[in-house]
């Protein structure tokens, strides 16, 4: 057994980055692995409510998203500064996800054995 | 053996946020590797930016770029996987 | 020691799968094992058998294939990266009912846990490329 964390640091939509990195979550739950998601950067703009991807022909990032709690990726982080950088708050957010700073994430990489970033 | 991480940087100064989320995710006995683009971190300009960090740059890269006297350790393919096998996990920053 | 290498990144787009593979060399030149190499989203492309490179450029897909079948070496591609890029085996055009397998002969087509399995048996996960 190894624990996984898994690293975005891409929007949805503009590409396939934040549904591969999701996915890759999933995978590590759906195979008995801990596994935490950590958001950075304009990663935090996949937790925007309300995405209506039909627009554009996509599926939609935040119902994949809300099954991760279901398959035990209870863990989902997001960097306070990107947060603040981009104007938006915990509170807005679609999902419940705990924020860290730069000091917490730091310690947060050295307890897991696999880092990715996707 | 103790529990230190080995980062790795393959982007350059296009991508500054980059560079500073390795950086703040460096603690004591981290190492930083410099690999393709990343390797113009090591030029001159950059030296307060990457000051009391444990440096390593690939020559292949910096050789490819025309790149001189980079600050921190050049380091070839084995310099490398030594590295990676030294600290316990590896991330790369890209 | 057991090293997985995860590349994600397409070789006309990135340095990073030619990076890979200069690191999978020396990591069989130094005695380590390489557990499997694992080639997810665009990286699938380094799998990509029909790619052309003129005379004077590394035609990597072949580096690759070589690198493997000469060393026995485990290879996966993300089945699910693959075929939304349009990498695809001889199972997949029966299955989807298209022509022109493309897929290098020494890896695999698979699945995630493939990538999953192999990193809980490893010392060492190695990521190249990845990122927007």
């Amino acid at each position: 057994m190894k624990r996984f964390l898994i690293i975005s640091r891409q929007s949805p939509y503009g590409s396939a980055a934040a549904r591969e990195a999701t996915e890759l979550a999933l995978a590590c739950a759906l195979f008995d692995q801990p596994v935490a998601l950590l958001l950075l950067d304009d990663a935090c703009y996949q937790l925007l409510p309300e995405h209506q991807p039909e627009t554009i022909a996509q599926k939609n990032l935040s119902a994949m998203q809300q099954s991760l709690p279901l398959y035990d990726v209870d863990k989902i982080f997001v960097c306070q500064r990107s947060l603040a950088q981009r104007g938006l708050t915990l509170d807005s957010l679609s999902l419940a996800v705990t924020s860290l700073d730069t000091r917490q994430i730091s310690a947060l990489i050295r307890t897991y054995e696999m880092v990715i970033n996707v | 053996m103790s529990d230190t991480t080995l980062h790795i940087l393959n982007r350059g100064p296009n991508q500054t946020e980059l560079l500073q989320h390795c950086l703040d995710a460096m603690t004591s006995g981290d190492a930083l590797l410099l690999i393709e683009d990343g390797v113009y971190w090591s030029t001159a300009h950059f030296t307060e930016k990457l000051s009391g960090v444990d440096l390593y740059v690939l020559t292949a890269d910096l050789e490819a770029r025309g790149l001189k006297e980079p600050r921190g350790q050049s380091v070839d393919d084995d310099g490398f996987v030594d590295l990676t096998v030294v600290h316990s996990r590896s991330v790369s920053w890209c | 020691m057991k090293f997985t290498l995860l590349i994600q990144s397409a070789p006309i787009d990135s340095q990073s799968s030619a990076t890979a593979l200069r690191f999978a060399r020396a990591l069989l030149k130094k005695g380590h094992t390489i557990e499997r190499i694992f080639f997810y989203r665009s990286g699938v492309h380094s799998a990509n058998r029909l790619t052309l490179a003129p005379q004077d450029e590394t035609n990597l897909p072949q580096e690759w294939q070589h690198l493997v079948s000469d060393n026995s070496l485990d290879a996966v591609v993300c089945i699910a990266a693959a075929i939304r890029r349009g990498i695809v085996n001889q199972d997949e055009t029966a299955r989807y009912g298209i022509e022109g397998e493309n897929l290098l002969q020494a890896v695999e087509l698979s699945g995630l846990g493939q990538l999953i399995a192999a990193a809980t048996q490893s010392d060492r996960l190695v990521t190249f490329g990845g990122g927007g």
